[in-house]
C-alpha cells in the first residue's frame, strides 16, 4: 500500500517534516530595515492619500511611511496603532490587494504598489517586539464595560473603552483570546503564536480583564450584563456555519472548513494532522482558499475548489486565488454541489451539477460532474447565531440575519452597542473592517458615559 | 560616427574624458588599469615637493550622503595630496608616458607659495614626458592650513603669481584647477588668465561636513570622534560646478580660457552638459570611485551615440553650444508667459503639485472637481512656477506650455505680446532704460 503522498484516504504524515515547516512557514517574511528602507522611499506622500481611504481603519499610511523611511519604525507603529491597535494582524492579514495597495498611485502608474502591508508589519513587530506601549489610560471613570466575544472588534473596543479610563471586562466563549485571529486564518498568514501575543500587547495597556470560557447564553445571559455593568459591546462574529444542504454531507470525511482551519492553528504537530489524497473545498471565498491551500501544504495531491458562480464573483481576492493556483490548488467555476457520495460511510467523491445565470438567477443545468475525493470541505460561509442573546426578556432587533445597529453601533437595546461579523452595518466582513467597528463603538459608549456623567 | 577625440590646450587624447587627480590617479597601477578600460588621459594624483612624504589620516578619509537605496549622492574626503615620495610617483608617470603615449597625462602639482619651490618641480615633472601640469589651488582641506591649495586659490594674486612662474619656468601648458569655495569664481579665473595659464580646471570640491553621528555627536567621517571638514564632490555639487564653468564662459575677461569642467560628471550627459557650457573636456573622479573605471565605456558610447543622433560631428559643435543662452536674470523675457499642464492620462493622482501649490506656492492646482480627485490647472491663478513639474513623481505629465503671442494670459487679463522685453525697461524699475537693453554678444 502506497505511503505519504498517495496514501489513499485520509491520512496524517504525508510529507517529511522538513517540508512542514516549510510549508506552514512566513507566507511573506519580515522586511529587514534595508527592505523597508527601500521600500519606504517608494511612497510618493500623496496628499489626502487614496490608500488611506482605501483602509477601513483610516490608518495615516503616507505619514507612517515616511517616519520609516527617516528611521522612526516606532513612530510609524504608533501612526498605525492611533487608528488601529490591532495593527500588527491586519498587517499581516489584511487583503491589502483590494484595500490599501489596490488605491496606491503606484498601482495606478506601473501596477506595482507600495508594499504597505509588509511596510506596517515592519514598523508594528519593531514595538510590539520592544513592548512598546504607546498609550496610558485616562483617570479611572469608575464605569464598567462588559464586551461579548475577544475577537478583533472586541479586543479593539476594549482597548480604547481602557483608554478612556473605563474598566473593562471581555467574556469570551473560548478557551483562547483573539477570535477569528487565533482560530480562523490560516497558519502561513500568521506565525509564531502572534495572536496571543498581540492579544497581550493590546491588553497590557490594563484595564481590561478577560474571562475564557465563558459564553453568552450558556453562562450568562445578556440581562445579566445590562444589569451589571454600565454598557454593553456585543462582538461575538459569526458562530454558526452555513450548511451545504446537499445530500451525504453529513459522511465521514465532509467537514466544515472553518474546523479545520481551527484545527490546524491550534495544532501542535502538523504533521499529525490528516488530509485526504483527494480534496474538494466547496466555496469561493477567503476560507476556502486558506482550507484548499492548506491541504496541499499538509500534502494533498488534488485540491479543487468548486464555486457556484464565475470567477469574477468570488469572494476571494485575486490574490488570494492566485497564491491557491501557485500552490496547485485548482479553482473549478460554475458548479454547486449536489450529492456527497460515501462508500462504506466514508466521503468517496463529490457529485456537482454545473450551473449558469439564467435572467440574473443562478441555476443548476442539469450536466453532472464527479469529483473522487477523500475529504470535502464546505466553505460556504458563516451565519450569526441569535439564539444565546435572546430569552431573558431581552430581544434584540435584527437585520438580514445579524444585529442591527445605527450609526453609532446601539443595538435596538438600551446600554448595548454592537460591532464586527454579527452586526449589519454594511462593513465588510475583514478584520480590519471589525477593529473599526470596535473602535468606533468605544468611542460612542465613551461619549455616552461622558454625557451621563455631567 | 562622431569623432570625439579631445584637443585641449595641445593636449591631445582619445577622448574628452580624464581622470582627475585624485586616489584613482595616485600610482601606475590604478592608471594603467584606467587607461586599459578606456580613459582618455587622467590628472596624475597631485605632487608635492620633494622630501619627506605627506601622512594621512589613518582613520577614515570619507563620508558620503546617499539617497535610501545607498545610492552615493555627495562624497566628501579629508585626504591630502599624494603620499608616496615625489620620486616614485616621477619614475611611474614617466614609464606610463612611455607605454601610453595617446593617453593625456597631467601633472598636478601643489608646492609652496615660493618660486624656489616651483622652480625646483617643474623640471622634474617635464622630465616624465607629461603634456602639461594642472596647479592645485583648489583642495579645501588639510593643505590649505598649510598655505597651499585652496588657501592660494582664494587669493587672486597668488594665483596670478604662481601661474606666471609656472608659465616662466616651464614649456608644459599650465592649467589652474580653481576651488568653488569663494563668492566670485570669475576673480580666479581673471588671475589664472592674467598669469598667462592655458586653462582653468573646476571645480575643486566643495567644504563640506557630512553629517554628525547622533549617537557621539562627532562630525562624519570621524577621527577618534573628531572631524574636519572635508571637500565634497559627486553628482550632488554639479549644479555648482556647471555654474561656475558657465560664469568663466561668458565673462568677456575669459570668454576664450580654456575650462577643463570638474564637478559630479557621471555619465555621458553630465559630460555633454559640461562642454555645451564651454568646458573643453571632463574630468571624472567620484563616479569611478563608486563604480570602477568602466563607466567611461559608457561615457564614451553615449556621448557619441547622442552627437550621431543629434548630427554634431566634432567635440567642437558642442562645446560652448549653451554659452550664449546663459544671461542675467534682467535679460529674461518678461513677455514670454507659461502654464502648467496636467497630462491626465498620465496624471495618477498623487496630489503633490496641489499640495505643493496648496502649501507653498499660488493655489493654482485643483484637487477636486465636482466632488472627484481630480487635479487640474487652474490658469487664472497660474504663475509658471514650475514647481508642480519639479514635485511630480511621472516624467511629462505635468509639462510648462508657453502662450502663443496673442493669447489671453487668464492671470493678468493681458494678452501675450509677441516683443521681447526684459527688466531694463520695466515700468516697475526704478532705474529703467527708454531702450531695451540686450546682454552684450
Amino acid at each position: 500500500m502506497a505511503e505519504g503522498l498517495f496514501k489513499e484516504g485520509i491520512a496524517a504524515g504525508r510529507l517529511s517534516p522538513e517540508a512542514y515547516a516549510e510549508n506552514f512557514g512566513d507566507l511573506h517574511p519580515p522586511l529587514d530595515r534595508h527592505e523597508a528602507l527601500v521600500e519606504s522611499d517608494r511612497c510618493y506622500f500623496c496628499y489626502d492619500a487614496p490608500c488611506m481611504h482605501a483602509c477601513p481603519t483610516t490608518i495615516d499610511i503616507p505619514m507612517f511611511i515616511r517616519q520609516i523611511g527617516n528611521d522612526n519604525p516606532l513612530g510609524a507603529a504608533k501612526t498605525i496603532f492611533d487608528q488601529n491597535i490591532l495593527g500588527g494582524m491586519c498587517a499581516r492579514v489584511c487583503p491589502t490587494e483590494t484595500l490599501c495597495e489596490e488605491a496606491c498611485v503606484r498601482e495606478a502608474a506601473e501596477g506595482k504598489p507600495v508594499q504597505i502591508g509588509r511596510l506596517q508589519r515592519y514598523a508594528t513587530d519593531s514595538a510590539m517586539a520592544k513592548d512598546r506601549q504607546f498609550y496610558e489610560r485616562a483617570a479611572a471613570t469608575g464605569r464598567k464595560i462588559a464586551v461579548v466575544g475577544a475577537g478583533p472588534a472586541g479586543l479593539a473596543c476594549a482597548h480604547r473603552l481602557a483608554m478612556h479610563g473605563h474598566d473593562v471586562t471581555i467574556f469570551e466563549a473560548r478557551e483562547k483570546s483573539g477570535g477569528l485571529n487565533e482560530y480562523g486564518i490560516a497558519a502561513y498568514k500568521t506565525v509564531d503564536g502572534f495572536a496571543q501575543a498581540e492579544v497581550d500587547y493590546v491588553t497590557a495597556i490594563g484595564g481590561i480583564r478577560i474571562e475564557n470560557g465563558k459564553a453568552l447564553g450558556r453562562d450568562f445571559a445578556l440581562a445579566d450584563l445590562t444589569g451589571e455593568y454600565d454598557a454593553v459591546f456585543l462582538g461575538a462574529g459569526l458562530a454558526g456555519v452555513n450548511a451545504l444542504r446537499a445530500e451525504g454531507e453529513d459522511a465521514d470525511g465532509a467537514a466544515n472548513a472553518v474546523d479545520f482551519i481551527e484545527t490546524l492553528r491550534q495544532a501542535e504537530d502538523l504533521a499529525a494532522q490528516p488530509v485526504g489524497r483527494r480534496v474538494v473545498v466547496i466555496g469561493g471565498g477567503m476560507t476556502a482558499i486558506d482550507a484548499a491551500v492548506q491541504s496541499k501544504l499538509l500534502g494533498a495531491e488534488e485540491v479543487t475548489i468548486c464555486y457556484r458562480r464565475g470567477q469574477e464573483h468570488m469572494n476571494a481576492s485575486e490574490y488570494e486565488q492566485d497564491l491557491a493556483a501557485a500552490n496547485g490548488v485548482n479553482i473549478r467555476h460554475w458548479l454547486q454541489p449536489k450529492r456527497v457520495l460515501a462508500e462504506d460511510g466514508k466521503v468517496a467523491a463529490i457529485e456537482l451539477e454545473y450551473t449558469a445565470l439564467k435572467a440574473g438567477k443562478l441555476a443548476g443545468t442539469g450536466e453532472t460532474l464527479r469529483i473522487e475525493a477523500d475529504q470535502v470541505f464546505k466553505a460556504i460561509g458563516q451565519s450569526f447565531d441569535a439564539a444565546p442573546l435572546n430569552g431573558s426578556g431581552n430581544s434584540i432587533a435584527m437585520e438580514n440575519g445579524k444585529i442591527k445597529v445605527d450609526a453609532e453601533s446601539r443595538t435596538s437595546l438600551a446600554k448595548v452597542w454592537a460591532g464586527g461579523d454579527c452586526v449589519a452595518d454594511g462593513r465588510e466582513d475583514l478584520t480590519v473592517s471589525a477593529v473599526a467597528a470596535g473602535r468606533d463603538a468605544a468611542e460612542s459608549i465613551h461619549r455616552a458615559m461622558s454625557a451621563r456623567a455631567k | 560616427m562622431a569623432d570625439i577625440r579631445n584637443d585641449f590646450v595641445g593636449i591631445k587624447s582619445p577622448n574628452p574624458f580624464w581622470l582627475a587627480s585624485a586616489p584613482p590617479t595616485d600610482k601606475e597601477y590604478n592608471v594603467v588599469r584606467a587607461f586599459k578600460a578606456g580613459w582618455g588621459g587622467v590628472v596624475w594624483k597631485t605632487l608635492g615637493e620633494a622630501g619627506p612624504p605627506i601622512v594621512n589620516v589613518n582613520g577614515p578619509r570619507y563620508g558620503a550622503i546617499w539617497g535610501v537605496d545607498r545610492r552615493l549622492l555627495g562624497l566628501n574626503n579629508i585626504e591630502l595630496i599624494t603620499d608616496r615620495p615625489l620620486e616614485v610617483n616621477l619614475r611611474e608617470m614617466k614609464k606610463v608616458k612611455r607605454d601610453w603615449p595617446d593617453r593625456a597625462l597631467i601633472a598636478s602639482i601643489m608646492v609652496p607659495c615660493e618660486e624656489a619651490a616651483w622652480k625646483a618641480i617643474l623640471p622634474l615633472v617635464e622630465d616624465t614626458g607629461a603634456d602639461g601640469i594642472e596647479l592645485n589651488f583648489g583642495c579645501p582641506h588639510g593643505m590649505s592650513e598649510r598655505g597651499m591649495g585652496a588657501a592660494v586659490g582664494q587669493v587672486p594674486e597668488y594665483i596670478e603669481m604662481v601661474a606666471r612662474w609656472c608659465k616662466q619656468n616651464t614649456r608644459m601648458p599650465v592649467i589652474v584647477k580653481l576651488t568653488p569655495n569663494i563668492t566670485d569664481i570669475r576673480y580666479p579665473a581673471r588671475a589664472a588668465k592674467k598669469g598667462g595659464a592655458d586653462a582653468v580646471s573646476l571645480i575643486n570640491t566643495v567644504s563640506s561636513i557630512t553629517s554628525v553621528d547622533l549617537d557621539t555627536f562627532s562630525p562624519e567621517p570621524s577621527i577618534d570622534g573628531k572631524g574636519s571638514h572635508g571637500g565634497y564632490c559627486g553628482p550632488a555639487v554639479k549644479p555648482i560646478a556647471l555654474n561656475m564653468v558657465a560664469d568663466i564662459a561668458r565673462d568677456p575677461e575669459t570668454r576664450d580660457l580654456p575650462i577643463s569642467g570638474i564637478g559630479g560628471v557621471t555619465n555621458w550627459r553630465d559630460a555633454a552638459e559640461f562642454m555645451a557650457l564651454g568646458a573643453g573636456n571632463v574630468q571624472v573622479c567620484t563616479a569611478a570611485m563608486t563604480y570602477g573605471f568602466k563607466i567611461v565605456q559608457e561615457m564614451i558610447e553615449g556621448l557619441k551615440n547622442w552627437m550621431d543622433e543629434k548630427g554634431h560631428a566634432t567635440l567642437n559643435d558642442v562645446i560652448g553650444r549653451a554659452t550664449p543662452n546663459v544671461t542675467d536674470w534682467q535679460f529674461l523675457n518678461l513677455n514670454y508667459v507659461a502654464k502648467a499642464q496636467i497630462d491626465q492620462d498620465l496624471c495618477i493622482k498623487c496630489g503633490r503639485c496641489h499640495i505643493a501649490c496648496e502649501d507653498t506656492s499660488h493655489q493654482a492646482i485643483t484637487s477636486m472637481v465636482d466632488g472627484m480627485r481630480h487635479f487640474e490647472v487652474i490658469e487664472a491663478e497660474c504663475v509658471g512656477c514650475n514647481l508642480c513639474v519639479n514635485v511630480c513623481p511621472v516624467e511629462d505629465c505635468i509639462t510648462l506650455v508657453p502662450l502663443a503671442a496673442g493669447a489671453m494670459d487668464e492671470r493678468t487679463k493681458k494678452k501675450v505680446s509677441p516683443t521681447y522685453a526684459n527688466w531694463t525697461t520695466h515700468p516697475n524699475n526704478p532705474m529703467a532704460k527708454a531702450k531695451v537693453a540686450e546682454p552684450a554678444e
